[in-house]
This record gives C-alpha cells, structure tokens and sequence, in this order.
C-alpha cells in the first residue's frame, strides 16, 4: 500500500512534508492546500535587500600593509579567525578589483598621498576600515610624521587596539557587514555628505592634451 | 598655490630618464633598450610599503634603487620626549616583528649606562621570549615568502604555529604583539602558572613542524628551480656592505652576537650557528629554517635550566616596588611615585648596545645626559643595512628572482623607516 500523507498522520512531520512536496511538483496539490504551502515556502524581500546581503557577505579586501596591523591582519585569514567563513577571504592586490580598504598600521605623511590615491582607484561601492590606532588617531606615536586617516579620507570603521586583536578586526568587518545590509547610501560622497568636494584638474594653459 | 598643486607638480617633475643614461653610459649601449619600472610602494610582493626603481633590459635588472621612508614614524625623535621606562613601548614598534630585540636593545643600553645588574632569572626569561619571538619572526617571513613562491599552503601552517608563540606571550604579558614585558633590570612580571607546561608542548611540538616545513619545500622542484643559485653574493660583498644576520651566515660567515659577544646569559647555552656554503638565496632559506630549531633547542635550555629568584633588579630607584609594599612602606611609596612621575635618571654618557636579531645585528645607542629622558636614541637596524645589498645581488639577475631575493632578504619597512 502507498504512502500517503493521511497515513502519516501529523501533518507536521518531516516524512508528511516531504510527501506534501512531491505532490506539489506531480501537480497533485491544489486549493487550500498550495496556498497554504506556498505561503509557508516561499521567502519574499526586495531586490535591494538581496542585494545588500550578498554585498555585504562577499567583500574583497584589497591586499595593503602598512606597518604591524598588516601582520594581525594577515593573521584573520588564518586558521584559528578564519574571515572565509564570512566571504572576506579573497584579497585582491590590485585596488581596482577591491571594495574593501583596511589601513593596516601608521600612515605616514609620504604615505598618505599614496593610499588616498588607492582608495580613489577603487570602484564604488567601496568601504574603508582604519584598523589600529594610528590610523584613527596617530597612536602612540602622536607626532609629526603621522597623520590620522580620517584626514584624507573617509574611513566606515574605527577598529581601536595596537595593534588590534585578530578577534577585534574581526569584529570591525562585522560592524562593516551589518552596515551595509542596513542599505547605506552606495557612493560615499553621499554618505558622508561630501557631494561637490570633487577635484577637478585643469590641464595647463598651453598643452595639447583633451 | 595650494598644497595640493605643489603636489600635483612635484609628480609630474619626476623623469627617470636620467636612471637610464646613467646605466646605458655604464655599458656602454643605448638607453632605448632599457626600461625603468616602478615597484610599489603598494605591491604585495615588497613585504611593506617599499618603493623599487627598476631599470631593465628586457626581463633582466640592470640597475635597482630602493626608496623607502613611506612608514617613517618619528620614532627616534619621539623617544627623546619621553623617561626612559615609556620609550620602551615606542622601540618596540620599529621593527614589529621583533618587538623583543628592539626592547632587549634598548633596555640592555639603558642598564649598561646605569651599571644595573639583571637578575639570572630575568635573563634567562628574557632568553626564552627572545627565542620565541625569533620563531615567530622566522614563520611570518617562511610563511609570506613561500607565498611569493607560490606556495599557498605554508602561509597557513607558519601561522598555525606562529598562534601557539602568540598564546604563549599573551599568557606571560597580556598582549599578542609589543608585548612591553622586558623593563630596565628584568621583565615586569614572572611568568605565570601553567605558561611552563604550555611551552614544553610547544618545544615538543615545534621541531617536527620545521621537518614538516622542510618535507613540503627543500625537495620541491619550483622552490630549488626558484632558489638554487640564484642571486648569489660572496662573504666578502656582503661584508663591505655591512650585512648581518642570516643573510651573511648563508654565505659562510659564522658571524651571530649570540657566540661573538654573549648577552644576557647566551654564554650559558649549547646551539649551533647555520652556514650556508654559496650565499644564494636556497641558503638564506635554509639557515634560517635551521635556526628556527636551534631557537627551539635555547628555550628548552632556558627552561629546564630556569634559575629561581627575583625577575626584576632589587634596585628600587630604577623598577617599581612590589605592589604589596606601597601599602605599609613610606619608601615605597616615594620610590614609586618618583618613578611615576619622572622616571630615574641615568648617568651622562653613550652606549652602543649590540643585540642578534631575527635579522641580523640590531644595535641601540644611547646618550643620555644625566636627565631622566634621553638625548638620543638611535637604532642601527639590520633590516636597513640590509637592504644595501639588494642592488648588488639581483644586478644582472631575472625581474622574477628580484621579487624571490626581496623575500629571502625579509626586510622589515617599519624597522627601515623607523
């Protein structure tokens, strides 16, 4: 005699579910019964929201030390922290492929022209972490030859230590994760309020170039 | 004008043309055959922020100039702001793989000026975290440089290993890196319960991780392919270069201030110093490899030979009383807001305090002028004089042999800069 889902007895079963499911893909259900399956079954969001899920679970970071935040953050890719259970694994050495930029240790003055002009290389929508503090706040060292990155660029996590623990980075990403599932505003300029603050280069008088 | 124009200018004013004539005049060919290429200072395969102006003929390098400075902190000039006891968390992040050595330096300047006198047991527990942070030093560079090689999987067992270090520095100091544990006259703190059986593990565990190390790479074909004879530098070179460390040992100089000029207590100890026979870079892989298990055979020496007694000289105006002591002694209690507040004064004069770092010879000199803040603190950094050599070895080698000599020369950016 063949199974059927009266003989099952509780409709809640594993073994009742599964019967009802088959006969949802023979076609056999329909009614009450398919509505109601179809409500229990199926997930609805927006668009924006699944796309904001994924973003935020599969960002690239780009490959950039600076001083001895870049050992601890090596060290997240590593076993006992593993970040590939988040997606943050795949660090990219060429900023145009990343979306993630962790200042991993002190900028200094000769620096920071530099990192700014990998941060601009990177395409939007693109996030920055300054990780230890003297990034965010020159550290220790609080003197002439450091500068805090929020003077020339917009940073979206403060990770304090020196240097932070793995753990700590770990848990930056994770604020940085939960901000943009929280739908934020994808161009930074609009994020931080900076729309019209960009620099326009005027070719010198003379030359040929368009 | 602007910040910001003048910026823009001095970017464009930079011709290399100059770099090119000056190599084509040395050889005596045109420079369009030449092509000098900018590396870094962001390049995953500098190991930091080093910037390189290659000039090539073809894939061959002719010529090679080092720019550094992109991580310069001001350290130097910091330390002389400070009392001599808060200078040792700034050293200790020169070169921040060898935070140990760079406090080991500085504090041993320090007691050499005072003629303060370490206690045994404070010696020998410096011993042990030297060692250890000489391991951990060795992993993080086996573990990026095979990564440059092209071989993945090391990173992720060099750093395995370089957590039980780690574990083990957290458990006698609080911290995981710039551990702030030695002080003038010992180490702030004894080690605490349970960090001797978690060591003993570790020194039981670690040499067969190194052979592990060696199965997986000393008879790989891309590895030897990559390695063997490549960028070779004779003892002599490397000497007039002022090279230390692994580097000159793989060329055959049995040169370590370990055995030339014992400190804190290495006299005590039975190890062997790797040589190398060539001086290529398969040799400057395999002695540090080597050293990584005579590190481990010194801690377990350090260990089983631990002497009991005080980890800090009794010496109340240089270390801090006890903390019980501040309770019921007025003495205490002056000596420790004294400390405190100004810090102890150390006698006119200058050091130079030599020390056998992961990478070769770190010195620290010290002149002081009788104040309770240095007049000046001054590191001679392996790494920087190091770095002298690179041109020398890799002239005339394969652009792909510069990038496997950049990471067999393991050169710290923040010991460089400073």
């Amino acid at each position: 005699m063949a199974v059927t889902r009266e003989s099952v007895g509780d409709p809640n079963s594993f073994r009742a579910r599964g019967l009802l499911a088959r006969d949802l893909l023979r076609g056999d259900l329909e009614g009450l019964e398919l509505e109601r399956l179809v409500e229990q079954s199926i997930l609805t969001t927006t668009l924006e929201k699944a796309v904001d899920w994924a973003r935020s679970n599969s960002l690239f970071p780009a490959t950039f030390g600076l001083a001895c935040c870049a050992i601890e953050m090596m060290s997240i890719v590593a076993a006992r922290v593993d970040v590939a259970r988040f997606g943050f694994e795949a660090f990219r050495a060429s900023p145009r492929q990343a979306d993630l930029l962790i200042l991993s240790g002190r900028v200094s003055i000769k620096m920071a022209p530099v990192v700014r002009r990998i941060y601009d290389q990177m395409l939007e929508p693109k996030w920055a972490i300054a990780m230890g503090a003297c990034s965010s706040s020159m550290g220790i060292f609080n003197n002439y030859a450091i500068v805090p990155a929020d003077k020339f660029m917009p940073v979206d996590v403060h990770v304090p230590g020196c240097p932070p623990r793995p753990e700590a980075l770990m848990h930056g990403i994770l604020k940085l994760r939960k901000m943009i599932q929280d739908d934020p505003d994808l161009s930074w300029r609009e994020r931080y309020g900076a729309v019209g603050t960009e620099e326009v280069i005027e070719a010198p008088a003379g030359s040929a170039g368009a | 004008m602007s910040t910001r124009a003048d910026y823009r200018r001095m970017e464009d004013s930079i011709t290399l043309a100059p770099l090119e004539e000056q190599v084509a005049a040395q050889r005596g060919g045109p420079t369009a055959e030449l092509l000098t290429l900018n590396i870094g200072p962001h390049h995953p395969a500098t190991h930091g922020v080093l910037r390189l102006l290659v000039t090539l003929e073809g894939e061959v390098v002719r010529d090679i100039k080092p720019i550094i400075g992109y991580v310069h902190t001001g350290i130097e000039k910091t330390a002389e702001d400070k009392a001599y006891w808060k200078v040792i968390p700034v050293v200790e992040r020169m070169d921040y793989l060898s935070y140990y050595f760079n406090a080991m330096a500085f504090c041993g300047a320090v007691e050499t000026l005072l003629e303060c006198e370490v206690p045994k047991r404070a010696q020998y527990l410096r011993v042990i975290h030297l060692e250890l942070n000489r391991i951990m030093s060795h992993l993080v560079w086996l573990g990026t440089s095979a990564l440059d090689l092209g071989a993945m999987s090391m990173f992720w067992y060099c750093f395995r290993e370089r957590e039980m270090i780690l574990d083990l520095f957290e458990q006698s100091s609080g911290q995981r890196m710039h551990t702030r544990y030695f002080q003038v006259g010992g180490v702030i703190e004894d080690i605490p319960l349970g960090f001797e059986a978690k060591l003993r593990e570790f020194i039981a565990i670690m040499p067969t991780r190194v052979d592990q190390y060696n199965d997986l790479l000393k008879r790989n074909e891309i590895l030897l392919q990559r390695l063997r004879n490549t960028c070779t530098l004779d003892e002599e070179s490397l000497l007039g270069l002022g090279v230390t460390g692994p580097l000159l040992r793989a060329a055959g100089n049995p040169w370590d201030l370990r055995k030339a000029a014992p400190y804190s207590s290495y006299e005590d100890f039975q190890f062997k110093i790797p040589v190398g026979t060539v001086g290529d870079n398969y040799d400057r892989y395999a002695v540090r490899v080597a050293e990584m298990k005579e590190s481990v055979k010194i801690v377990e020496q350090a260990l089983d030979g631990l002497p009991e007694g005080p980890h800090i000289t009794a010496d109340r105006k240089i270390a801090l009383p006890p903390r019980h002591e501040l309770a019921t002694s007025m003495e205490a209690l002056i000596h420790h807001f004294k400390l405190v507040t100004e810090g102890f004064r150390v006698p006119p004069g200058e050091v130079y305090y030599p020390i056998e770092s992961p990478r070769g010879e770190l010195g620290c000199f010290v002149r002081s002028d009788g104040s309770a803040k240095p007049a000046r603190v001054h590191m001679r950094d392996p790494s920087f004089v190091n770095l002298q050599a690179t041109a020398a070895m890799t002239r005339g080698s394969y652009i792909a042999d510069l990038i496997a000599t950049l990471a067999m020369l393991d050169p710290i950016l923040g010991g460089i800069d400073r």
